[in-house]
């Protein structure tokens, strides 16, 4: 088989991988640099917990519109914007810490969408419309998903500085701009936006997954916000070819795929990586002259 | 101690009251799994019995959550249906967990089982080769020689007494693709064997105790394939009109066996309803007669339809993965595509009440129009709607069928 075959005659060939394809890459050039800052906040688990927040408001736009993209994006909105301005809420306003009340905001959320989507009886596998496929992408859901990227660039452009400056001494920020608060619920909003952008191609499970992974992947390699976010979006770029590619040479479902490809890459950068598991543990003989 | 022997005893006046449905003049109490199946056993039970299905309509038994009238429902049933054929999966603990002491019935004893095709999905890994497509035909194992079973001069369905209940004629199943052996041309044995379908080696009661979440049959060494979690055996067999009326006789037994009274009405009944299912099939097979080979191609996503191909001779192209259990594989996709541009394909059907977006992509990229009338596969629709019966449902798709394929 040659490269052509290989790498380039499934995308050519191929309507349907042209826009699994542009659908990937968008989502790997806005979630990729979410995830860093999620990372960098020491909030990597949150972007799970909104994904499984986002459930009840996907399910009641689907009930009550059917599967249409519109009421499923904004109930899923207004479900995550929800838990994550309560559990933000909580944080500030009592003694709990913002991850036990957003624990607690997310299982009332679940719980709440697992009750909806019972209560409609299981005439259609709900589970199915809100795992997405990124092999379904219709032009509707590139157009959304192309409106989401450009909004979390051009806004993570603009609180860039905040961002930084808030992972780096959260105090710091808050001692001299009453902006912390402001900025930490405009991030929330673009996480739960590119979760919601992420469902229509993975699902509400594994779209954490290109925002998390490459994320992770790149601190073993960098350490600056502006070198993570650019070695994160290339991380996830690759992934989302390799597991296209994957998904179409051994037919495996595509989702995990491309999740797996990037699990591939953390585990591969975990042992090479200059921070990774092999040197930073090797004895160091520069500095142990003291 | 006093207290509980009492209650231990009206427990026992309870059960036995339960299960002695002849002291009362009540109609029998019967659960079926399935909407599809509630409403044949409606047909031949008539008045005689009180109907409550387990998956109701509408409703998809891939996946059902049990709830706990359900469980209440089959404690308190005299007789309960099921499909059989793997289809009712986790449906049958709940039967079994309810406690209940109502002998259960499988409609779909002595049908002539279509297996779902096993070797064709070897070829999955070795995808690069797209201009090969001889290994790409999905229904050679359900089509070849299909031409004799299809004979319905030679079924004789008439008369609805002497329908092939002998089992061993699948015996040599498990392996072999081959139905022309079904050898329906001894019809008049009225051989309807209940013991052969005890060591019938399906495990319909036998895997209850080993938490079978997803339909797995592990007897068959099957565990490569998740591509279609029923197993070898596709349990969609209510879409074939002919075992269809096999059902009807099969239900008509199991409610003579509890209520030998009005034995002869369910006969009856089972027969009329055989004879409206047959009609059905003459109707609708007299129009699609002028159908080429070549025509009798269409697409949809869920796999239920292979009965209802194998009767008319239709090759449906759908690959598996496409399911409602799973998601599909960039290579299934691209599968699919190049079969509709090989063979020409014009008729794609969604399902109703099922995910159709994947399926709307892949009709655009190949321009194939997307039929407007959804096909019913596992479920009937509300009362008012297009599939209230199962005559009803099989006529609807049927109808979209004739308006793809023979119309345009």
């Amino acid at each position: 088989m040659s490269a052509y075959d290989f790498l380039i005659a499934p995308f050519a060939d191929y309507a349907f991988m042209q826009r699994a394809l542009l659908g990937g890459l968008l989502i790997a050039f806005s979630a990729a640099p979410v995830g860093v800052f999620l990372m960098l906040r020491r909030m990597s688990l949150t972007g799970d917990a909104m994904a499984h927040a986002i459930l009840p408001g996907a399910a009641l736009g689907f009930l009550i519109f059917g599967l249409e993209l519109l009421p499923m994006t904004l109930g899923g909105l207004i479900a995550g914007a929800l838990v994550a301005a309560g559990a933000g809420l909580v944080a500030r306003m009592t003694v709990q810490k913002e991850d036990a009340s957003l624990a607690a905001f997310y299982l009332i959320s679940l719980a709440f969408g697992v009750m909806i989507v019972s209560l409609r009886g299981s005439s259609i596998d709900l589970m199915h419309v809100l795992f997405g496929s990124v092999l379904a992408l219709n032009t509707q859901s590139l157009i959304m998903i192309g409106s989401i990227t450009g909004m979390t660039i051009l806004t993570l452009g603009i609180i860039w500085r905040a961002l930084v400056a808030e992972c780096l001494d959260p105090g710091f920020l808050r001692s001299v701009s009453a902006l912390g608060p402001i900025v930490h619920f405009i991030f929330l909003a673009l996480v739960v936006l590119n979760l919601v952008a992420g469902f229509q191609a993975l699902g509400t499970l594994l779209s954490v997954g290109l925002m998390i992974l490459p994320a992770a992947t790149a601190r073993f390699w960098t350490r600056t916000a502006l070198s993570l976010c650019a070695l994160a979006v290339a991380l996830a770029l690759l992934s989302v070819i390799a597991g296209l590619l994957i998904s179409y040479h051994l037919a495996i479902a595509s989702g995990p795929a491309v999740i797996l490809a990037a699990g591939v890459l953390y585990l591969a950068s975990l042992l090479v990586a200059p921070r990774g598991l092999v040197r930073s543990n090797l004895p160091k003989h520069r500095h142990k002259v003291a | 101690m006093m207290l509980r022997s009492v209650l231990a005893s009206s427990a026992l006046l309870a059960t036995t009251s339960l299960i002695s449905p002849a002291l009362a003049d009540d109609p029998l109490r019967v659960v079926a799994s399935f909407s599809i199946l509630g409403d044949m056993v409606e047909v031949v039970g008539g008045d005689a019995v009180a109907v409550t299905t387990i998956v109701g309509r509408g409703e998809d038994a891939h996946v059902y959550e049990p709830v706990p009238t359900d469980a209440a429902n089959v404690a308190e049933a005299d007789l309960i249906f099921v499909n059989g054929l793997s289809f009712e999966g986790s449906i049958e603990r709940l039967i079994e967990a309810s406690g209940t002491t109502a002998p259960v019935a499988v409609a779909s004893v002595g049908i002539n089982v279509l297996m779902t095709d096993e070797d064709d999905h070897s070829d999955h890994s070795d995808h690069s080769d797209h201009s090969d497509h001889d290994d790409h035909d999905h229904d050679e194992h359900a089509h070849d020689g299909h031409d004799d079973d299809h004979d319905h001069d030679e079924h004789a369905h008439d008369d609805h007494d002497d329908h092939d209940h002998d089992e061993h004629a699948h015996d040599d199943h498990d392996d072999d693709h081959d139905h022309d052996e079904h050898a329906h041309d001894d019809h008049d044995d009225h051989d309807h064997d209940e013991h052969a379908h005890d060591d019938h080696d399906h495990d319909e009661h036998a895997h209850d105790d080993d938490g079978h979440d997803d339909h797995d049959h592990d007897e068959h060494a099957h565990d490569d394939h998740h591509d279609h979690d029923h197993g070898p055996e596709d349990p969609h067999a209510w879409q074939s009109l002919d075992a269809a009326q096999i059902y009807a006789a099969n239900i008509a037994d199991a409610l003579c066996d509890l209520d030998a009274d009005n034995c002869e009405t369910f006969e009856a009944n089972a027969a009329a309803y055989g004879e409206q299912l047959e009609a059905l099939h003459q109707q609708y097979e007299a129009q699609f007669s002028d159908l080429e080979a070549s025509e009798r191609v269409f697409i949809t996503a869920h796999q239920a339809f292979g009965y209802l191909a194998r009767d008319f001779d239709f090759t449906i192209l759908s690959p598996q993965g496409l399911s409602t259990e799973s998601e599909a594989s960039a290579a299934d996709v691209a599968r699919l595509i190049d079969q509709i541009r090989e063979t020409g394909a014009q008729a794609l059907f969604v399902e109703a009440n099922a995910d159709p977006r994947l399926l709307e992509q892949i009709a655009s990229e190949t321009g194939v129009s997307v039929s407007d009338t959804p096909l019913y596969s596992d479920w009937l629709s509300d009362e008012d709607g297009p599939a209230a019966t199962y005559l009803a449902m099989m006529t609807h798709n049927l109808n979209a069928l004739v308006a793809a394929l023979v119309t345009n």
